[in-house]
């Protein structure tokens, strides 16, 4: 780590994973080629699994690659980017992709529900990070983007609502707004 | 709602909370054919997307086949208007691009949709249609991907501007003539419209350096709303006064340190970062950039700078976050001044249970860094480096420990009484055995220069009856080694190790064993590389014979006298040079091709012969390597004439008598002041008498004139020669030096040998000590039991002499001196298994 003139680019994430309890894979996304092989990205995951301590929020330093992670119940969200990328930065993104999950699952965030909205978290994940370059970090702005299942103008019987309305999700949104500006 | 939530949780009691734990490619695959309905199923289809999405996020791999059919049976979902499921469309569009072959028929109907009126479906069916596009397609799209920057939709901008940036990678020139509406982009109200903007226009604009100064203080000036676009100006600007010294560095320099009063956190870092990065950095600039977050890095860098900065670091030894007060921590204790380092062990032990190990293993470097700057404050390290020792921790903590005070232990004398005393605790309850072998191995070493070796041994015997084989194999070794170096102890130790000598494993008994035989006789006085190599070449041959140790190389004797115990460590160091010099010659011998089947090297000659004056045009020594039956001369030559490079040099040989030049070794090149090492081989004569007499050399070679300043060499040389001085072979040249500790024990050994007695007057030698040590040279043999010194004032005095001939036959020799009317004789007595030694010895002498 010696002084270094960060390269101007975009490209800031390298991968967002989402690993279970027991370290297993539930969604994993590259952004470059660091890891091309599914064995060498599993590798990765275990020795950052087994990295991983037992806190809620933390930052983890592995094979040159700084990884920010949040845990609930039985999740660990990460986002991972090189050694020489602002931290802050990567943890205003897993922030932001946290707190969009965690709406959207109506803050039950466990591997159950997660499961259970996989396509919203497919979204969500899509919307927050494109090919590595920082696309939205605000959890009030994914939500808008992703959560809109259930749009009042088309109307389709079978579809069971699973997601709120999108009245329910600007009311969530507005509370997380005043909740943030009150803290 | 509700009624899916159960439905699903009855599922998960089946396959352990994971819907899609046991789906299969094949099945998902079929599934995919309901696309193909008439009546499409949202609900289904979105699921049957989702299965395919998390099946190549597991990492499995579609076939091209499978992926395309898929495919083709997905763009029918365009169909259906549902929101949720033509986003899971783009997105599977987007995962499969790289999978499935002739994607590009879904452009239409993408750029349909990004055209459409719905603002949801626009921004991700531009993304999904770049993804697919490739250069010949992008200009039909081009006028669109143009329009969509510059969308007012916040979304549709910024996707329009990211995948624009995945596009410049490889169809850069037709990215490049969107400048204009990336520009305009730049001044976009959005955050992150702004940020993409930003990096649009500086990856089209970076060749141009003065553009993008500009483009750096222009929106330096305007106050830019996004931390994300900020943080990209930053590293633009540190760019920029990195790349050139003399630029307008201040300005942006201004701006960088702006930045460290920004209101956004991740500007503060990323500017305080690009601040103690750059090179050329003041250390007063330094101050504010790191006030509020650490970055150990800096500590490396800017030692000095980061000290005004020791303050804050403090308050930051409190984070609740361990990491970082290790981090902070260490920073401190590289920056630290003497004084603040007791304070700061002491906040180190109230957490230190609290951290992970590799945490404590970076603290226990930092101590280890500390120790060797300060070694004075060893005896608080100690203390905590020993406390750390008894507390729970992994093997790869422990080892870090213990190598941190043995490298203290080393590094300073101070401190080793007390760092062994803490590590001979430590092993009381270790399990690691590695560590513990570590350990013993450090004791036997360090122990007997301690002021009571004796307290260690009561440490190391307690291993020998607790612990495992290797250990107690180790503790031996230790013993012993505290048994050879302080005589004192020599007694009980070999006690000791006999109740070893009955050990159930193998490798103990035998060090035990070894090791006592080796106490008791206090003799293997060979070269620890010799025996090797002997050793190596012995299992080589059929092995009849049992292996005669004596043809081993004799280590210098000196290696035995520890007796003296205050100059221990000199003289251990003075015997292990010689030896290792001696074994490095044999080494580079037995790697000629050449000498290879000389056999075992039986002794090469102490000091190098001057065979030129040291002063002349070429200087070369001579070496005499003794071999069973042969001679290897090494001659080292050095050529001290500048404008000359010697080539193809080597020494002919005239030898006397009986002696026949077997091969010679020339070195290729001499050049000024290289050495270079040429080598000459002869065989030695059976007949006694022929084996000893003078060799008259040359030095030939091949000139070439060379050019002083460039060393470059003519193409023509001619040959010369040079005249060397005569070499010398002894008869003591045959004989190796060898100690025994009995002599009268050995003598009577060989009483039924051959022996022979002869009586000399040594008329040129005055006194008797100069006799003694004119003999002992002539004969080259050991003076054993103090025998070569002589007590003054006495008119008599007997010499024992021991050595080894180069046949492997022991040779004893008595001398009996007397002195009467000022003139000495000798009677010489000389015993050995064989005749020819003993001709040897008289011829020597007479």
């Amino acid at each position: 780590m010696d002084s270094i003139v960060l390269d101007v680019t975009l490209y800031a994430v390298k991968a967002i994973l989402i690993l279970d309890n027991d370290g297993e894979r539930i969604i994993a996304k590259y952004y470059d080629n660091t890891f091309t092989h599914l064995k060498e990205q599993k590798q990765f995951e275990k020795k950052l699994y087994d990295k991983t301590p037992r806190s809620s929020a933390d930052i983890i330093m592995l094979d040159s690659m700084t990884a920010v992670f949040r845990s609930n119940v039985d999740l660990n969200f990460y986002v991972i980017g090189s050694s020489n990328e602002n931290e802050v930065m990567l943890n205003c993104v897993l922030n932001g992709f946290y707190d969009a999950i965690s709406t959207m699952l109506r803050k039950n965030v466990e591997k159950k529900y997660l499961m259970d909205n996989l396509d919203g978290v497919f979204l969500a994940l899509d919307e927050v990070v494109d090919g590595g370059i920082i696309l939205e970090t605000d959890s009030t702005n994914i939500i808008s983007k992703v959560a809109i299942k259930s749009n009042p103008l088309i109307q389709n019987d079978d579809l069971p609502l699973s997601e709120q309305t999108v009245v329910q999700v600007l009311q969530s949104a507005k509370d997380q707004l005043k909740r943030s500006l009150l803290n | 709602m509700a009624f899916v939530m159960m439905r699903r949780d009855k599922k998960d009691e089946e396959d352990g909370g994971n819907p899609f734990k046991n789906i299969e490619k094949a099945t998902v695959v079929q599934e995919a054919r309901t696309f193909n309905d008439q009546h499409i199923n949202t609900r289904k289809c979105c699921m049957i997307l989702t299965k395919l999405l998390y099946l190549i996020n597991q990492g499995e791999i579609l076939a091209t086949v499978e992926a395309t059919e898929t495919f083709f049976a997905m763009t029918k979902l365009f169909q259906s208007k549902d929101v949720t499921l033509r986003r899971m469309v783009y997105l599977t569009i987007k995962e499969m691009s790289k999978l499935a072959e002739d994607v590009i028929i879904v452009t239409s109907s993408l750029t349909k949709d990004m055209n459409s009126k719905e603002d949801l479906f626009r921004a991700s069916a531009v993304r999904a249609l770049c993804m697919i596009t490739d250069g010949s397609m992008l200009q039909g799209i081009e006028r669109y991907l143009k329009q969509a920057i510059v969308d007012r939709d916040r979304s549709v901008a910024s996707a329009a501007l990211v995948s624009s940036l995945h596009l410049s990678r490889e169809n850069f020139e037709i990215v490049k003539r969107w400048v204009n509406e990336v520009q305009q982009a730049t001044s976009s109200d959005d955050h992150m419209v702004q940020y993409h903007a930003l990096g649009l226009l500086y990856q089209i604009k970076k060749n141009d350096k003065l553009a993008i100064t500009k483009l750096v203080s222009k929106q330096a000036r305007h106050s830019l709303r996004s931390p994300f676009a900020h943080c990209l100006m930053i590293r633009i600007a540190s760019k920029i006064i990195e790349d050139d010294e003399d630029s307008k560095g201040s300005s942006l320099y201004d701006y960088l340190e702006s930045c460290l009063r920004h209101k956004s956190e991740m500007v503060v870092y990323e500017a305080a970062r690009a601040i103690v990065n750059l090179k050329s950095v003041q250390s007063k600039d330094l101050s504010p950039a790191v006030s509020g977050i650490v970055i150990e890095q800096v500590a490396i860098t800017h030692p000095l700078s980061v000290t005004t900065c020791n303050l804050d670091l403090e308050n930051l030894v409190t984070d609740s976050n361990r990491n970082i007060a290790t981090l902070a921590i260490t920073t401190l204790l590289k920056t630290g001044s003497e004084a603040s380092i007791e304070r700061l062990m002491k906040q180190i032990t109230s957490f230190m249970s609290e951290i992970s190990d590799e945490f404590k293993t970076v603290v226990v470097d930092a101590i280890k860094a500390l120790c060797l700057k300060f070694p004075r404050k060893h005896l608080t390290m100690m203390n905590f480096l020993s406390a750390m020792l008894r507390d729970e921790g992994g093997y790869q903590y422990k080892k870090a420990i213990v190598n941190t005070i043995i490298s203290i232990i080393e590094e300073n004398k101070d401190a080793a009484e007390s760092g062994l005393g803490h590590l001979c605790e430590f092993i009381e309850d270790c399990e690691h055995t590695s560590i513990a072998v570590r350990v013993l191995h450090l004791l036997g070493k360090e122990g007997p220069k301690t002021l009571s070796p004796s307290k260690y041994i009561r440490y190391i015997y307690n291993r020998v009856i607790l612990e495992n084989s290797p250990v107690r194999a180790a503790s031996i070794c230790a013993l012993a080694k505290l048994g050879a170096q302080v005589p004192s102890l020599k007694e009980s130790i070999v006690t000791l190790l006999s109740r070893c000598m009955t050990d159930s494993d193998d490798e103990v008994r035998d060090r035990a064993t070894f090791c006592v035989k080796i106490l008791q006789e206090n003799s293997l006085n060979v070269s620890v590389f010799g025996l090797e190599r002997a050793l190596m070449h012995y299992v080589k041959t059929d092995m009849v014979e049992p292996f005669n140790l004596k043809s081993v190389p004799v280590a210098n004797t000196r290696t035995e006298s520890k007796a003296d115990v205050p100059n221990v460590t000199t003289i251990q160091k003075s015997a292990t040079a010689t030896a290792s010099k001696q074994d490095l010659l044999a080494e580079q011998l037995a790697r000629i091709p050449q000498f290879a089947s000389l056999g075992p090297l039986f002794k090469s000659s102490d000091k190098p012969i001057e065979v030129t004056e040291s002063e002349t045009e070429y200087v070369v020594r001579c070496v005499k390597h003794i071999f069973q039956k042969h001679i290897v001369f090494q001659f080292d030559c050095t050529n001290t004439l500048e404008d000359q490079l010697l080539e193809n040099a080597y020494v002919e040989i005239e030898p006397s008598d009986e002696f026949e030049v077997e091969s010679t070794v020339p070195v290729a090149t001499l050049a000024f002041n290289v050495p270079g090492t040429t080598y000459t081989c002869v065989s030695v004569p059976e007949d006694m008498d022929l084996m000893t007499g003078s060799f008259v050399n040359t030095l030939k070679f091949v000139v070439k004139d060379c050019d002083v300043n460039t060393g470059e060499a003519d193409e023509e040389g001619y040959e010369d020669e040079y005249v060397l001085e005569d070499v010398e072979v002894y008869p003591a040249d045959y004989m190796q030096r060898v100690l025994k500790s009995n002599f009268a024990a050995s003598w009577e050994e060989l009483d039924s040998e051959h022996q022979s007695e002869e009586t000399y007057v040594l008329s040129s030698i005055s006194t008797i000590e100069d006799a003694v040590k004119e003999v002992t040279d002539l004969l080259g043999m050991q003076p054993c039991e103090r025998s070569d010194k002589v007590a003054r004032d006495k008119n008599s005095h007997t010499l024992l002499l021991a050595g080894v001939y180069v046949s492997g036959d022991d040779v004893l020799a008595r001398a009996r001196f007397a002195m009467a009317q000022g003139q000495i004789t000798m009677l010489l007595t000389a015993r050995s298994q064989n005749e020819t030694p003993l001709a040897l010895v008289h011829k020597a002498v007479g």
